[in-house]
């Protein structure tokens, strides 16, 4: 069924969403597509694929008759934030990879199909269920991201007292400051924002744990303490140069564009400058968008740089098709060596060296070997570092007790539980950077093992 | 919401606002500081704190009115908010029984050298502050920072009150015949780099509180990054207090212009 985007060259020329959703005519048509597959032990279907388990073929059932409220009931059942699932899961790795038509034709449209039922939600506006009588306990989530809003809106659906502490001014973690306007409408997690608020989690924004309380504070009048604060810590390539004027990580460039609107300066205070040409590095959905912003902000010339070939990129085919259409240029089977400046301070240019790939990595993958002797220089002057995000270290710092992987992540066992008592973990400070539903699922999990414990109240194991 | 609670212009430019501020006044140390946004438009930009009250559950910022943010923040009167308040970041000062500490501040660098001297002084040290403005309507705290040190130098660049010349004049000056044990200097980053200038052939420890541009303050973005010994640190996690011997401060003073263009505009944007 046709998904209509925005014709590129006018997308460009503005933030406004680039995907538009399907018609309810044309989503009901693409419900009557699905076969209704029963889930049996033998053969895997789409739920098989989803983190978090959503009854797919029954919410599809549920648009095909009609009936939009039955069918964003099944999908909130187990996901809470469905019309930023609907945007940017990877669904083609995950429920559509599974879909028992796809073998043959192509899949059903779960992930459209659940944005849409998502959007009408919204456009009808989010109605709070009626929530069970608190039970007087009191869960800390630290953190506003996928993760801790899912938890929260979980257990406050569970009848426990919930506060999320966010470090930044604004809730939604990655979802506010991370993935772009056009991508994700900020109006679309701040009504999801609303509704967890709804539920009646309280979220106390400016508040760093680590720093104006500790987790130990925390344990002092919560029964139990969720730790979501996400994997925001910027990798750098370590090359020289890379403190030149001009060159960004991805999160300051992204966040002074997304959370601090500099694409609205001089409205907005903060500004963001870019030059002609702007060289991303990375292969991810965040290289992605740090492109695609680069060419709205008005750059002439957006080049991606990936070590690797476009069949190892990680970042979602249709996100890489749209920055093609947009007019990003990909330079595959590169890797920057250092980056050369003016007098002032300024890159200008990126020197670089061709790579092939030899044997499979850790991740799995064919590891880049650079070819010696190959550097080229190509100009930039803007470049943004898009290698990826580590888990941020300040409340495993703070926290004594609290026992880290080398990689920097939480230490957790299977039910999110960390090394110290009552204090849980999930989401990317437990696993390293990965996707929005990745989060939301831990987030679900967790929530529900945060429950077990309070009402059975097991000893906490060594961990 | 953070209420303005006392309000006082200090001198030309240069104003101080106590602000009620619980969690972050019940936590807050020397050294450390705050990132604040006056409103929703505003940018996010870091603050020393100046000092603080447990009891009353405020916090004092001193601020110069340079640019489109300090401006807008000059503007506000007691009884008014700033939206957005977070604290305390960065990592205290590492105080501790040295000896003799001499304190350099410059400029707006005034303010934060308040909390440095008390702190040192409550260590045992002996306290030498020197402070240096261009001119005499540009000093603040005299009375303040003579009570928390033993010894108060004050140079101006035109003569107007003190020594005339600048603060590393009456720090070489002292030196020369002063055993020192430690320098402590805040203000612009020309200013620093002299110091350790001057502090280096003695072999003094000489720290240095950095002061990049920053967003997020929390080590997310690395907007604040120096180099520091040919390591990349955040300012905002890992310092702001460096030692200055270490600091690249070229590349600081380089960074920290990389918005000049930006903020001339938003100036003449500005309503004032």
């Amino acid at each position: 069924m046709p998904f209509p985007e925005r014709d590129p060259k006018e997308r460009i020329r503005d933030f406004g969403e680039v995907a538009l959703g399907f018609t309810e005519e044309n989503a009901i048509r693409e419900a009557q597509r699905c076969l209704g597959c029963k889930r049996t032990p033998s053969s895997k279907i789409c739920i098989d694929g989803c983190p978090v388990e959503i009854d797919i073929p029954g919410f599809i059932k549920a648009i095909r008759e009609g009936d939009f409220e039955k069918a964003i009931n099944i999908i909130k059942d187990r996901n809470s934030l469905p019309a930023i699932c609907g945007r940017v899961c990877p669904w083609e790795k995950q429920c559509e990879a599974f879909c028992v038509l796809g073998r043959r034709f192509e899949p059903v449209s779960i992930g459209r199909l659940e944005r849409f039922v998502a959007d009408w939600e919204h456009k009808r506006g989010l109605q709070i269920p009626k929530l069970p009588p608190k039970n007087g306990k009191k869960v800390a989530v630290v953190g506003s991201g996928p993760a801790g809003l899912t938890a929260a809106a979980e257990l406050a659906k569970m009848g426990y007292e919930v506060t999320i502490f966010e470090a930044l001014h604004a809730p939604g973690g990655v979802l506010i400051y991370g993935i772009p306007e056009f991508r994700l409408p900020k109006s679309i997690v701040e009504a999801e924002v609303r509704y967890v608020e709804g539920l009646g989690v309280r979220i106390v924004t400016d508040v760093v744990i680590g720093k104006t309380l500790t987790v130990d504070e925390l344990l002092e009048s919560f029964q139990a303490v969720f730790i979501a604060s996400g994997a925001g810590l910027p990798l750098w390539l370590g090359i020289p140069g890379e403190s030149l004027n001009g060159i960004y990580s991805a999160n300051e460039f992204l966040t002074r564009v997304n959370l601090m609107k500099a694409y609205r300066f001089p409205d907005y205070d903060t500004p963001i400058k870019l030059g002609k040409v702007a060289v991303t590095i990375g292969g991810g959905n965040v290289a992605m968008d740090c492109a695609r912003t680069a060419l709205r902000l008005g750059v002439e010339k957006s080049i991606v740089v990936y070590r690797r070939s476009e069949d190892e990129m990680p970042a979602r085919r249709e996100e890489i098709l749209r920055a093609k259409e947009e007019g990003v240029e990909f330079l595959f089977l590169t890797n920057p060596k250092r980056f050369l400046g003016d007098e002032k301070g300024w890159v200008r240019k990126v020197e670089c060296l061709r790579m092939e790939l030899g044997e499979p990595d850790a991740s799995g993958r064919r590891r880049p070997i650079a070819k010696p002797g190959s550097e080229f220089l190509i100009d930039a002057d803007t470049v943004i570092v898009a290698i990826g995000q580590a888990p941020n270290p300040l409340i495993p710092k703070t926290t004594p007790g609290l026992k880290t992987r080398k990689d920097g992540t939480i230490l957790v066992d299977p039910k999110g539980r960390t090394s110290k008592p009552r204090v849980f973990a999930g989401g990317d400070i437990t696993t390293g950077d990965a996707t929005v539903i990745e989060a939301i699922g831990a987030g679900r999990r967790v929530a529900m093992e945060i429950h077990s414990f309070l009402s059975l109240g097991q000893p906490w194991p060594e961990l | 919401m953070h209420e303005i609670l006392c309000a006082k212009t200090l001198c030309l430019g240069i104003k101080l606002f106590e602000v009620s501020a619980p969690l972050i006044a019940k936590k807050a140390e020397a050294g450390e500081f705050v990132i604040l946004r006056v409103d929703e438009k505003g940018e996010r930009i870091p603050l020393t704190i100046v000092d603080w009250s447990r009891a009353k559950g405020t916090i004092t910022i001193v601020f110069q009115e340079v640019g489109r943010s300090t401006k807008k923040l000059g503007r506000l009167k007691e009884g008014d908010m700033i939206q957005n308040l977070v604290g305390p970041l960065g990592n205290p000062l590492e105080n501790r029984f040295y000896g003799t500490t001499v304190c350099v501040a410059g400029g707006v660098g005034i303010g934060a050298i308040f909390p440095i001297a008390r702190a040192y002084r409550a260590s045992g040290n002996k306290v030498i502050t020197i402070i240096g403005a261009r001119n005499k309507d540009l000093l603040f705290f005299e009375e303040e920072l003579k009570a928390m040190s033993d010894e108060l130098y004050i140079t101006t660049d035109d003569g107007s009150k003190g020594t005339k010349g600048f603060v590393t004049d009456v720090l070489g000056n002292l030196l020369q015949s002063l055993r020192v044990d430690l320098v402590y200097a805040v203000g612009p980053v020309l200013m620093m780099k002299t110091v350790a200038e001057v502090t280096k052939p003695y072999g003094i420890k000489t720290i240095a509180s950095l002061n990049p541009i920053m967003i997020d303050g929390t080590g997310m973005c690395g907007s604040c990054r120096v180099i520091v010994g040919g390591r990349m640190r955040f300012t905002c996690v890992d310092g702001p207090d460096f030692d200055a011997h270490e600091v690249d401060f070229e590349n600081l003073l380089a960074r920290n212009r990389r918005f000049l263009e930006e903020e001339a505009l938003a100036m003449k944007d500005d309503p004032n």
